[in-house]
């Protein structure tokens, strides 16, 4: 059994089928780069697995436990808490402006260990939490390269800084698996070298992590197994050596060509 | 007359305007809000509802609210009549809350889809969202038009006196029909360009201290 197991994806948005049965699985410590032209449900696959959108059928397993199966009730806070396996970093960053860098990346275990104890916290208790939480934060942005900018704001940062300053806020939550949705599709090319070393830095810590990029070389680089998507189904799934080296798919190798011409 | 006076004369009409401001703020802030919920609701006869109803309020005079909401009760349904100042305020209550309601709505429908996605990935709650993240950035944007309203309001106010209530204007005028004197007028009109001036210092000190982060 495999540490993620996705079977069956479906999802429509009113008459547009965007996922048509995705099944595909992953182990624990390993990459998987999504590519795929625009328009083919990369993005809605990686919502669906955060639970931002809930997919019409289809199973969600991490690590054994069941998070979605069609038909499946749950509440707010179940919801919540199945999310909380998978994090998400997003194309545009999408940080709090009215706040610290080092406060974007405490603010959300603060609230969750506040609400997660049992009895109301003595003060000195939650002062404990919150100093541990303010010690891994700043752990996590000195490992993305930050630590001279915590106390900074995100609008005095560039993209490149803030898109690390997501990866610690997505980090700060301990995700199973750390989801990153074209993270570098936002920033000037010179940027995304920073971006892409903290991915690459982030593997060889055995990470579990499902990237969707349109950099060729770095999936080809990073990952050990790549998808390419298609009209909602997975029309290609193999090492990386295979997908980029011999493709089996004509659509496959009729993309490739084409992101070659112009990556 | 002196001036002294004069100024002794107008305090009852200075503490009615005074309190129609005070109230009116007050009350309207947070009954604004409960109306940005309602037509901002899922369930949409509450929705059209509070839109209608924002749209009527909106689409009048506030002088002809002040009148119904006072002789309205009377003449419908045979009530005994509001005290004036009551129907005063609530008329000025629900008209500035629905304008605050607009604002905040458009404040709130202003913030990117992509700050409540990222505190739901986050693992936080609707509430949380909206408190820690949103409200914030919504109050950031909304200074400057709540500042033109209140500051419309503090002009409002003489539109009391429509049911005779007596408030600044109103008051000076009781003088100057009685005593053929003028400045009373003029006094007045620096009084009410003091208060604007003083909250526009005030608005505008709020504005930069919000301005610490941009966007
Ligand atoms: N909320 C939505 N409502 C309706 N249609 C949607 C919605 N979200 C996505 N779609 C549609 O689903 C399809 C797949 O979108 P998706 O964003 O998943 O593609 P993608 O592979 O991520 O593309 P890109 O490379 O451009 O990011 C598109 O046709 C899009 O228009
Ligand atoms: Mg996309």
């Amino acid at each position: 059994m495999a540490f993620l197991e996705i079977e069956n994806i479906y999802k429509n948005f009113g008459k547009t089928e965007v996922l048509k049965g995705i099944n595909f699985s992953l182990e624990k410590g390993e990459v998987l780069a999504i590519i795929g032209s625009s328009g083919s449900g990369k993005t809605t696959l990686l919502r669906c697995m955060n639970f931002l959108e809930q997919p019409d059928e289809g199973k969600i397993k991490v690590n054994g436990e069941t998070l979605f199966e069609s038909g499946m009730q749950f509440s707010d806070r179940e919801a919540r808490e199945k999310r909380l396996h998978f994090g998400l970093v997003f194309q545009s960053f999408n940080l709090f402006p009215q706040y610290t860098v080092l406060k974007n990346v405490s603010l959300a275990p603060e609230l969750l260990a506040v609400e997660n104890s049992e009895k109301k916290l003595s003060r000195a208790e939650k002062a404990e939490i919150f100093r541990e939480i303010d010690e891994n934060s700043r752990r996590l942005l000195d490992m993305v390269g930050l630590s001279e900018k915590i106390e900074s704001y995100p609008c005095e940062l560039s993209g490149g800084q803030q898109q690390r300053v997501a990866i610690a806020r997505a980090l700060a939550m301990k995700p199973d698996i750390l989801c990153f949705d074209e993270p570098t599709s936002a920033l000037d090319p010179e940027l995304t070298g920073e971006v892409l070393r903290v991915i690459r830095e982030l593997k060889s810590s055995d990470r579990t992590m499902i990237v969707v990029t349109h950099e060729m070389n770095f999936a080809k680089g990073v990952a050990d197994k790549v998808i390419f998507m298609a009209d909602g189904v997975i029309e290609e799934i193999g090492i990386p050596d295979e997908v980029f080296g011999n493709p089996k798919s004509e659509k496959t190798r009729a993309f490739l060509e084409k992101s070659l011409e112009n990556p | 007359m002196s001036f002294l006076e004069v100024t002794a004369q107008l305090a009852d009409g200075f503490l009615t305007t005074l309190l129609i401001f005070a109230v009116t703020l007050v009350c309207s802030i947070p009954l604004g809000l409960v109306i940005t919920f309602g037509s901002m609701s899922k369930i949409k006869p509450i929705k059209w509802l509070t839109k209608t109803f924002v749209w009527i309020i909106r689409g009048t005079p506030l002088m002809l609210q002040i009148i119904i909401v006072f002789y309205g009760p009377g003449l419908l349904f045979g009530w005994r009549a509001l005290d004036r100042l009551v129907a005063v305020l609530i008329a000025f209550v629900i008209n500035y809350a629905c304008y605050f309601s607009e604002i905040y709505r458009g404040g709130i429908e202003s913030i990117p889809k992509g700050q409540y996605e990222a505190g739901q990935v986050l693992g936080m709650t609707k509430t949380q969202i909206f408190f820690k993240i949103v409200l914030f950035q919504v109050i950031k944007r909304i200074v400057a038009p709540m500042g033109n309203e209140i500051i419309t309001l503090v002009k409002d106010t003489s539109l009391a006196r429509v049911i005779a209530v007596t408030e600044l204007v109103k008051a000076a005028e009781t003088i100057i029909s009685l005593k053929a004197i003028i400045w009373p007028l003029f006094y007045i009109g620096a009084f009410y360009l003091l208060f604007s001036g003083l909250l526009s210092i005030l608005l505008s000190r709020i504005e930069k201290k919000l301005n610490y982060y941009s966007g």
